[in-house]
């Protein structure tokens, strides 16, 4: 509790913990936004959610040691992981899509399992980062540091974001994914092969939990078992910000990002983690009290 | 009702050779221990998972509570090593079920997903508390006393103690299931939102269940960390991604929601796992990844739920009424 | 006049949608009482408020002198309240005595007799009551794999097993054979009757409510648009125009 009286006695740090939680924020956004793609669209909480960001992660790191620099890894990660989650979605997902949700959750708590176990075989327990030599930017007369990479990858996570929607918005695969999302009978009916947009709607979110690996590898570590805490992230801030609203995922994820940070630091950083489902816990038992106070439930 | 006395010459073989088995097979005194702990695993998330339709991600949680608790006391509290290893347990069980009590009403509340991911947090949370808190050895964990006795004494203790933990557990739940108690779980499984409109106090049982669930895990807690010799806040104590998950695949294995489901999917899985444990050099953890895939998706009825479809006569479902008589 | 059941301008919107406009409605103890109106014109929906089955925007509901519009589905059952579905809804897995004996009233369910065995006369009971509704024969199969209308019939009797002071009944006749309903009309009586229980009873069959209640609501697009015994609510015009209309 030694750091909250720090906290207090010089502000500049408050600027510091904001601003690292805001830029890490974006890249949650990222793998909450697929998440609630999949969720919206093919009924399915994906708890490998995480395992792609690791994902995503690894195929950074490996094109960074290639010579590549991580920047332009952010594409090449989010192609492969696209192919890697149109795999995922015809080797196990669209078996269990129709199935009810206990058959769903498990079975890709399973593959979070298996992805975790097959990293930690192939790619090693060591932890990884993927250095991009951009350097650090010093504020408030050195007080405040940033390191520079952190501003590019809020920036790049943003446009993923965007160049998602635009494409959601644009093209006709888009449009048929959200017609699914808003009443799969009624796309069904209207011809729209409804199993080619789950496999699409799969592999874009495995793309952008791909980006967002990628970044995260640049910004911050990967290892193989990264993954969980990214799944609950993404699931908490689609929980508070509902399916359908962009805007609203984003301000949950910066206000995650910050919450965290600030968490962190005043627990230290060994409960950071803690933190982040002991946050989930708590925000799912206040919602269902919040309902049920006035005869809703949280269902 | 009278049972076949068939049956009770199986249970009396099946008892029998349980109890031989530090004599017959000594060497595997140690893997057959698990064996038992393995049963009062999906035993216990059967009673949850299966029998009210609440799946649990998270039981692990309780699990863990039991172990860090028995050997807090028996560092701490300075009795001796049997003395502080029941009360440990025991004192572990009795926190483990005030937890599950606490929990109860605002986790139980939740359904569906939000109960699926909620419960998962929960014992993810309580690996990462345990890694932070120096008190209870961070993230190095910590070391149960040294079992006092001759070489090979060790063994034989934690086998029988495993298997008493299995013996009472089993017993205890099939009384519990042909109660009332067991009619209203099992209403909350088929249809929650009727068990409410017709004024149950769903709350209250599904906490009861989830303390009874947590009782029987915190006591099995105390034994094994003792049994294993270490105590690990994330690979052993709660291990969401080992023990946590097993549970619930033995018992969709055996078949989710009977009696001896989870006794046949633990026994299954576990000989399987010891058999071809060595053979797979590194792999183990990917194969079993695997597995939990590969049964969810192919084979989710369970052994049992397959027997119940192929010959529904044998588990008492009447097919026609004429059958049913006055 | 003491009514058991007193709604005063209860209001109900889904998003935009008003599925209930201020609608006052009041059952006296021991009657029975016809609520009607054509497909969705909030019906099910007023049932689901009464219950608590989600909060309602305005109004007051009393139920036995006692404000109930804030409490929870439970609770309300608990007061005597009870409720039928009309996509019934029963505990398939579990056989039809084993539907009925855990349909014991709640207090019977206390602390106390929470891990005993259903004692015998809750088995009697349970069987007195299938045979009731005819499903005696039945009482060994899951209720699952009983047919729309036995489901109904078993929903009833199950009902009946808690010892309501007020029954809810949501479309008790539909998916019912038609050689049935008479059947079905007459223990509906009986029950009230004999068992001196109060219901509201939903039909959008006009024919079998005019021969159950003795007075009758009619709703149209959530309002209260005639009220009375079924002879003047049949000719009512704004009745017809109603039904008519909906076609
Ligand atoms: N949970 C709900 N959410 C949104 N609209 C609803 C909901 N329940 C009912 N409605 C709408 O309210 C109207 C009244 O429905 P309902 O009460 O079921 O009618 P009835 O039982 O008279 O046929 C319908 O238009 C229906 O679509
Ligand atoms: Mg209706």
């Amino acid at each position: 509790m030694g750091n909250l009286r720090l906290l207090f006695e010089s502000p500049v740090l408050l600027v510091q913990l904001l601003l690292d939680g805001i830029l890490i924020g974006a890249i949650f956004a990222l793998a909450a936004y697929g998440m609630a793609l999949v969720w919206g669209v093919m009924g399915l909480i994906n708890v490998a959610q995480g395992e792609l960001v690791m994902l995503g992660g690894y195929a950074a790191f490996y094109l960074y040691r290639a010579g590549i620099h991580p920047l332009f890894a952010v594409p090449v990660a989010a192609a492969l992981l696209f192919a890697a989650g149109w795999l995922l979605y015809r080797a196990v997902i669209f078996r269990v899509v129709d199935k009810d949700l206990f058959i769903s959750i498990l079975a890709t708590f399973g593959l979070s399992i298996l992805l975790q176990q097959l990293a930690n075989t192939l790619f090693g327990a060591d932890v990884r980062t993927a250095e991009s030599g951009f350097g650090t930017l010093f504020l408030f007369g050195g007080a405040v540091t940033v390191s520079r990479i952190k501003l590019v990858a809020f920036a790049a996570a943003l446009l993923t974001g965007a160049f998602l929607m635009q494409f959601l918005r644009r093209s006709r695969m888009g449009q048929a994914i959200r017609a699914t999302a808003q009443n799969p009978r009624a796309a069904r009916v209207m011809g729209i092969d409804t199993d080619r947009v789950h496999a699409w709607t799969f592999g874009l979110n495995a793309a952008i939990c791909g980006a967002s690996g990628a970044l995260v590898a640049m910004t911050w570590i990967v290892h193989p078992y990264l993954g969980l805490p990214y799944t609950v992230r993404s699931f908490m801030i689609v929980i508070i910000a509902g399916l359908g609203n962009v805007a609203a995922v984003l301000a949950a994820a910066l206000g995650l990002g910050v919450a965290e940070n600030f968490a962190g630091f005043i627990l230290g950083a060994e409960y950071q983690a803690a933190f982040v489902f002991a946050l989930l816990v708590a925000i799912l038992v206040w919602r269902r009290f919040w309902l049920a106070r006035e005869r809703r439930y949280l269902r | 009702m009278k049972a076949p006395p068939f049956r009770h010459m199986a249970v009396a073989a099946v008892l029998a050779l349980a109890l031989l088995v530090p004599v017959l097979a000594p060497a595997y005194r140690s893997q057959l221990a698990l064996l038992w702990v393995m049963i009062v695993f999906a035993l216990t998330w059967d009673l949850l998972g299966g029998q009210m339709g609440y799946n649990s991600f998270g039981n692990v949680l309780f699990f863990g509570v039991g172990m860090y608790a028995c050997v807090i006391i028996q560092r701490d509290a300075g009795l001796g090593y049997f003395t502080g290893l029941f009360l440990g347990s025991g004192a572990g069980a009795l926190l483990a079920a005030a937890l599950a009590a606490l929990l109860g009403s605002g986790i139980l509340g939740l359904r569906g997903h939000y109960f699926a991911i909620g419960t998962l947090g929960l014992g993810i949370a309580a690996g990462e508390l345990a890694s932070g808190w120096q008190f209870v050895g961070g993230g190095g964990g910590m070391v149960p006393p040294l079992f006092p006795g001759e070489v090979g004494g060790r063994e034989t203790f934690f086998y029988y103690l495993s298997f008493a933990l299995a013996a009472v557990t089993l017993p205890f739940l099939r009384w519990l299931y042909a109660s009332r108690f067991g009619l209203v779980l099992n209403a909350i499984r088929d249809d929650e939102d009727k068990a409410e409109a017709m004024g149950l106090r769903t709350t209250r049982y599904k906490t009861t269940a989830w303390c009874i669930s947590a009782f029987f895990l915190g006591l099995t807690g105390g034994a094994v960390g003792n049994l294993l010799g270490f105590v690990d806040p994330r690979e052993v104590a709660f291990a969401g991604s080992t023990f946590g998950v097993w549970m619930v695949l033995m018992a969709i294995l055996g078949g989710k929601g009977t009696l001896w489901g989870p006794v046949i999917g633990a026994a299954v899985f576990h000989l399987t796992k010891e058999l071809f444990w060595t053979y797979l050099l590194g792999w183990q953890r990917v194969a079993l990844g695997l597995l939990i895939v590969v049964i969810v998706v192919f084979f989710p009825v369970g052994i049992l739920g397959w027997a119940r479809e192929r010959w529904p006569e044998r588990f008492g479902h009447r097919i026609d009424e004429a059958e049913a008589g006055p | 006049m003491t009514f058991i059941l007193q709604l005063e301008r209860v209001r109900k919107a889904f998003g935009g949608l008003i599925a209930n406009k201020d609608v006052t409605l009041r059952v006296p103890a021991g009657k029975i009482f016809g609520l009607i109106g054509p497909n969705g014109s909030g019906k099910t929906t007023l049932f689901n408020s009464i219950v608590g089955h989600h909060p309602i925007d305005g109004g007051s509901i009393r139920f036995d002198g006692r404000e109930i519009s804030r409490l929870r589905v439970p609770e309300i059952a608990r007061l005597g309240l009870l409720r039928t579905f009309q996509q019934t809804r029963i505990y398939g897995g579990m056989t039809c005595l084993q539907n009925m004996v855990i349909s014991v009233p709640t207090s019977e369910l206390g602390w106390r007799s929470m891990f005993s065995r259903s004692p015998p006369e809750d088995l009697r009971r349970a069987e007195d009551l299938l045979d009731f509704v005819g499903l005696g024969p039945k009482r060994h199969l899951r209720a699952g794999d009983l047919s729309f209308g036995q489901q109904k019939l078993l929903e009833l009797a199950m009902a009946l097993m808690s010892r309501p002071k007020m029954l809810l009944l949501d479309e008790p006749t539909a998916g019912i054979n038609p050689t049935l309903i008479n059947g079905l009309l007459d223990r509906l009586r009986r029950v009230n009757q004999q068992l001196a229980i109060t219901l509201l009873v939903i039909e959008h069959n006009m024919g079998v409510i005019m021969n159950l209640a003795e007075y009758v609501y009619c709703l149209a697009h959530g309002e209260l648009l005639a009220e009375g015994n079924p002879e003047q609510v049949q000719k009512d015009p704004k009745v017809l125009d109603a039904y008519l209309g909906a076609r």
